[in-house]
């Protein structure tokens, strides 16, 4: 719950500017954006994700060691995966 | 317990350590805390403490959602729960936390409607699909997770929905920083200061920390090598007898923090007078409710909530844990009655935890570390 986890914005959805679909480690899920509103992210750009939102724009050098950080610590982050899986923000 | 991982840059690790080594005054011990759970998570799966020199001291601070919690509230949400067309959610890391009856994982068993959800979304998303159900979001965390909460509560207003609402129990970490400096129990030199709350709340609430109190703050990412970097910047300034708040992480954490985030919990939550925090005691100003303007979600107005404040297990010495006055080890209780699988204390029970880091990346440095610890 505390991670924040980078995602790599792939679309906006349609009527929902709130809302982008972004890909976690090759999971697909849809998160919040609105927090962003000041600066909002582009297609391709990468977002830290806590709980379902976007709370920060980084670079891709930062996701890739923020994503390698992730993976070295477990279970906490299976954990987290998981339940973003079976996430279903709409 | 697992081996520890040799992390990719430890020749730069131990390249900063003999930097940090360097800084140290002869004869002089330093005590540093580390306030977030995730730096906790760092500082043991790595082995950081094996780098420093031993006058240098990590104390691991109450940052950790989860662990905060006093018994009381998780009894409370249990009532809650178990209400009549009650659908209760919660974040995973909360299912396994014990109240004075079990976890919500045993009222799930015992038949209580407790799902489990990933975002505060997803709760919202339940309730809409449940028009003839109460949907109540168990909420927990620092300002890290507030926004969102905040954020689904405005959405759900947009949305007209009267069968959602918040069981709110969000705290602040200004305050509970307050309260470790105030205490008599623990002299600390300097912080490492919280990343992704940083995200939110920026840099400046910390400036008290060094103006008032002299002691420099760094806000620090979550690698190994981050944290090293921000304890080798806390004691450059130490070495010169300065104070002030530095960002180690500033390529993600902006000064002044996610306006737009700060906006939405103003909008909807507000600072509670008091609130009591696991181990810490009663806090003044230290957590947030759900403002008057938005009390059609708030689930301590629409349900009836018992509010009966549970001692903690006498075993159990997470307070001390999360003050930074006892080290894991030192727990009576500690990897015997209590482990990660039959936790008393919520130190135990979140990854974050200190006492469940220790658990899992158990490192042989107990005796330096009580050795450093008697000063």
């Amino acid at each position: 719950m505390c991670l924040g986890i980078p995602g790599e914005v792939i679309e906006f959805l349609p009527d929902q500017p709130d809302l982008a679909r972004v890909d976690v480690s090759g999971v697909r899920r849809v998160i919040n954006i609105g927090l962003l509103s000041d600066e909002p992210p582009v297609p391709g750009d990468w977002v830290l994700i806590h709980v379902g939102f976007a709370l920060s724009k980084i670079d891709e050098e930062e996701a890739a060691s923020a994503l390698a950080f992730l993976e070295g610590i477990g279970q906490a982050y299976e954990d987290e995966l998981t339940a973003l899986a079976e996430s279903r923000i709409e | 317990m697992r081996f520890v991982d040799e992390f990719r840059d430890s020749e730069k690790a131990r390249a900063l350590a003999a930097k940090i080594a360097g800084l140290c005054e002869p004869g002089r011990q330093y005590k540093l805390m580390e306030v977030c759970g995730g730096h906790t998570h760092t500082i043991y799966k790595h082995g950081l403490e094996d780098y420093l020199p031993e006058q240098i001291t990590l104390v691991h601070g109450p940052g950790c959602p989860v662990c905060v919690i006093p018994m009381g509230r998780v009894d409370d949400a249990m009532a809650l729960a178990a209400g009549p067309d009650v659908i209760m959610t919660s974040f995973g890391d909360m299912m396994r936390v014990p109240g004075s009856n079990g976890s919500f994982f045993d009222a799930k068993a015992r038949g209580t409607d407790i799902r489990m959800v990933y975002s505060p979304l997803d709760s919202l998303k339940v309730a809409r699909q449940n028009p003839d159900k109460r949907v109540v979001f168990m909420a927990i965390g620092f300002e890290t997770t507030a926004p969102s909460t905040a954020m689904t509560m405005l959405r759900a207003a947009a949305e007209g929905l009267t069968n959602f609402s918040i069981f709110c129990n969000h705290v602040t970490i200004v305050p509970a920083i307050k309260a470790i400096l105030d205490s008599p129990d623990l002299r600390l030199d300097g912080f490492i200061g919280p990343g992704h709350v940083s995200t939110v709340i920026g840099c400046r609430p910390y400036e008290f920390i060094a103006a008032d109190y002299g002691k420099p703050v760094v806000v620090a990412g979550f690698e190994p090598l981050d944290i090293l970097q921000s304890i080798y910047m806390l004691m450059l300034q130490l070495s010169q007898g300065r104070s002030v708040v530095e960002n180690q992480y500033s390529r993600v954490v902006p000064w002044d923090g996610n306006v737009v985030a700060l906006r939405a919990i103003g909008q909807t939550m507000e600072l509670r007078p008091y609130f009591e925090w696991r181990g810490l005691g009663f806090i003044s100003h230290s957590a947030l409710k759900v403002s008057a303007d938005f009390a059609a979600f708030d689930a301590e107005l629409l349900f009836d909530v018992p509010g009966v404040r549970v001692a903690d297990p006498k075993a159990c010495q997470c307070g001390e844990v999360l003050k930074g006055v006892l080290k894991p080890w030192e727990c009576k209780v500690f990897g015997t009655a209590c482990t990660p699988e039959t936790p008393i204390g919520t130190c135990m029970v979140s990854p974050e935890g200190a006492c469940a880091a220790y658990y899992n990346y158990g490192r042989l440095t107990r005796t330096r570390v009580s050795e450093a610890s008697r000063t």
